[in-house]
């Protein structure tokens, strides 16, 4: 269930613009003031709940001008009521603040989009691969990496019979 | 079992039975399976239901799974397996004592399945050695057994000609290291560096 | 064993200057992990000084090949997701993509989408809860839960033909429409199944091994639970009374009766006890919906372009024919908005949901999953911190870990 924004949210973030679909009230703030966006919905607001942290990449979406957009949907925990934060970056500086000091729940959430887009959060804990290994050097949820990977999957020594 | 028709000289008495020193090892392996439970993902819950109460695989002699590699000689591949996963399952398959077969259940396991994407691997038996492989996603425990029903015939049939646990050189040749590091650097070297 | 994933984690114990601190390795393949996580522990005797998983060995490209199927291929995947309930993970997908499309559903639909889903919760807790049993030394547990699910697999094969893998909804319904008979042995299962739940609490509930076992193990507050964003059964054992089906009634919730069981001790023994008492709830709401189920047609009509119209209506009226037709051809299927919309269910584990970007096409641009397992697992390493070693399996069998959920 998505409520209306906040209505003192204008006067304290100008730059935030506000729209919605489908019953979804869905922000888009400009990446600097993600963390103290957070802070207000969180402390006054009673937005207490991560729900989840995803991005999108825009690469071959018809008419977006961002590369990639990073979603974050916070929610209540008494209520169901849902708000959705978007942010955009674009290369090469793909860098983002981590809300890990927020939501100790963000740790994984920001690795995995780390792993998976190349988004480098910054100020976070342990940044590290967590999905695939450590060995792999795309980011294979871009739009530029193919569905069937570059033949990484296929390059491991094979064991047969003879040997094991 | 001696069927085979050899003119014996000596009369037996009723209670001996004569056979194949082959034949008689290959019927005790196949009816005392211990499988090992790779098990990944969706499979590994149709293989727990082919070992419970309803479909009970303790019928087939194969109802002792254990979790241990150096106890078990069949292997049963459940589920998909990941790029981070193969070098596991190698492993284990090196840890596994002579004789031993394996069984690819599912189609995730012997052809990746749905999952044509960059990290499944397409079919187990790329990089290990395959005897058996289910069809179905996920097949029905009854599958199963009958792939256990057939893989107990190829036991029987192929007996221990070849078999390479009782030959000396090959008991006392140097092991190969154990599983390299998987090369994961793109096959493509074109390819943008993230 | 060279994994580098390995090397990356060890120095956690090469840091430590107490040299009496040692490092193990617990899993990829290890039977109490049920599927396949890695954990090293830090560990002084036998008591674990920290935790750090090491996930990605069922990592299978979800997300990426939801980008190259269609809105009703993609279900089949989604079954292989929370594989103990496929049922409730085709609803949340196709929930998601109704969203997005602005489709209503009809009340038949309706009712048909909430059974199954409250089938699924009770199948996903029979495992969960059996496998706690299974971990901590009840087999005789495990046994019961199995043969119980056995009878759900029964009533889904009759269903949708599939007893396991179901991908039984569509887009603007389902596959096939509930039959005399499904209604006929989902009545069956509520006469049965309460009697069965009575022999579970009855071994379980006060037995002294299991209780000294799982009371004040993994504890985990309210607010640890809010901040590691957690949901479902977990957090409603820490007193979160978070539930989507009370909040935000979706499908046929807000017209059935039915409780949110809620703890506040946030330990193992609460989950299980929230699980029990949630089969139990989900009984009342599977006996209310199949007495209540709604005449009328399970699919949305032609005009909505989304669903396959019957064999009649194809073969007997030429709308019906264009319709399906225009369905099954690869570059006319659904008109989609070029939008993104998200929407959860309370799936067994937790809060289940999809964020879908739409871009004019019948493919998906992105299909992100919200995972509970995923989420759950993060707080592990702080529920496990100074319990002992055999504390694991009953955290990890509370949680409910799903790997294929937890690494997509």
């Amino acid at each position: 269930m998505s409520v209306p924004a906040p209505p003192d949210l204008n006067e304290r973030f100008p730059c935030v613009t506000c729209s919605e679909f489908r019953g979804d009230t869905r922000l888009v703030v400009p990446r600097d003031d993600l963390v103290a966006l957070f802070k207000f919905l969180r402390d006054e607001h009673h937005f207490d709940l991560l729900v989840d942290l995803t991005c999108v990449d825009y690469l071959k979406y018809r008419g977006a001008e961002n590369r990639f957009g990073l979603i974050y949907i916070v929610g209540d925990s008494r209520s169901a009521a849902r708000l959705t934060v978007r942010t955009f970056v674009n290369e090469p500086d793909t860098v983002v603040p981590s809300v890990t000091s927020l939501w100790r729940g963000a740790n994984w959430l920001e690795r995995e989009v780390w792993d998976l887009f190349g988004i480098t959060f910054d100020g976070h804990p342990d940044h590290r691969r967590i999905l695939l290994p450590e060995e792999f050097t795309a980011h294979p949820l871009r739009k530029d990496y193919p569905l069937q990977g570059l033949g990484e999957r296929h390059n491991f020594p094979t064991i047969t019979r003879g040997e094991a | 079992m001696a069927e085979g028709g050899f003119a014996v000289a000596v009369e037996l008495p009723e209670n001996v039975v004569i056979s194949k020193l082959d034949e008689l090892a290959s019927w005790c392996r196949k009816n005392s399976l211990w499988p090992m439970p790779f098990a990944t993902a969706c499979c590994g819950i149709e293989l727990m239901a082919t070992g419970a109460s309803r479909h009970d695989l303790a019928r087939f002699g194969a109802e002792v799974f254990r979790f241990s590699p150096r106890q078990c000689d069949l292997m049963i591949v459940a589920g998909r397996v990941v790029m981070k996963m193969l070098p596991v399952l190698q492993r284990i398959w090196q840890q596994m004592p002579e004789p031993k077969w394996c069984i690819s259940m599912g189609a995730c396991a012997s052809t990746g399945g749905v999952f044509d994407t960059y990290c499944v691997v397409q079919g187990i038996d790329r990089f290990i050695p395959v005897d058996m492989y289910v069809p179905g996603c996920p097949p029905r425990p009854e599958q199963l057994i009958q792939s256990i029903i057939d893989l107990q015939d190829k036991i029987q049939r192929e007996g221990t000609i070849g078999g390479r646990e009782f030959l000396a050189t090959q008991r006392q040749a140097p092991k190969r290291a154990l599983v390299e590091l998987p090369v994961l650097q793109p096959a493509n070297a074109l390819v943008r560096k993230a | 064993m060279p994994l580098v994933a390995a090397q990356s984690t060890a120095d956690i114990a090469h840091n430590d200057l107490r040299d009496y601190v040692w490092t193990m390795n617990f899993g990829p393949q290890h039977p109490a992990t049920h599927t396949t996580l890695r954990l090293v522990l830090k560990l002084d005797g036998e008591r674990v000084l920290d935790a750090m998983p090491d996930i990605g060995y069922l990592h299978s490209g979800f997300e990426k090949i939801g980008e190259h199927l269609d809105y009703n291929q993609y279900v089949t995947v989604t079954d292989r997701m929370n594989y103990i309930s496929p049922m409730a993970n085709n609803v949340a997908w196709h929930m998601a993509v109704e969203k997005l499309l602005g489709i209503e559903l009809t009340p038949r639909a309706v009712y048909i989408r909430t059974i199954i889903c409250e089938l699924a919760r009770i199948s996903d807790h029979l495992l969960s809860t059996g496998a706690i049993g299974l971990d901590v030394g009840a087999f005789t547990f495990f046994l019961y839960a199995f043969y119980q699910r056995e009878k759900i697999y029964d009533i889904f094969e009759t269903l949708c033909g599939a007893r396991f893998t179901n991908s039984y909804t569509r887009v603007g319904g389902s596959s096939h429409d509930i039959t005399p008979l499904v209604v006929e042995k989902i009545r069956a299962f509520c006469q049965d199944f309460p009697k069965t739940i009575d022999d579970m609490e009855r071994l379980l509930n006060r037995n002294r091994i299991f209780v000294d076992r799982t009371k004040g193990v993994g504890l985990l507050s309210r607010e640890d639970a809010v901040n590691f964003s957690a949901t479902g059964p977990v957090a409603r054992a820490s007193g979160v009374t978070r539930d989507l089906r009370k909040d935000e009634p979706y499908l046929a919730y807000a017209d059935l009766d039915f409780n949110v069981p809620c703890m506040k001790t946030g330990d193992c023994y609460a989950r299980y006890l929230v699980r029990m008492v949630e089969m139990r709830e989900s009984l009342k709401l599977v006996q209310q919906a199949i007495e209540n189920i709604p005449s009328g047609p399970f699919n949305v009509g032609i005009d909505e372009r989304t669903a396959l119209p019957s064999k009649q209506q194809v073969y007997q009226t030429i709308e019906g024919t264009i319709s399906h037709f225009e369905l099954v051809m690869a570059n006319r299927g659904f008109e989609v908005p070029q939008e993104e919309v998200y929407c959860a269910t309370e799936a067994p584990n937790g809060e289940l949901g999809f964020y879908v970007v739409g871009d004019g096409s019948d493919v998906a641009y992105r299909a992100r999953c919200r995972p509970p397992s995923f989420i759950n697992f993060a707080m592990f390493p702080h529920l496990i911190r100074g319990h002992t070693l055999s504390d694991i399996v009953a955290v990890l069998g509370s949680l409910n870990i799903i790997a294929a959920e937890l690494d997509r």
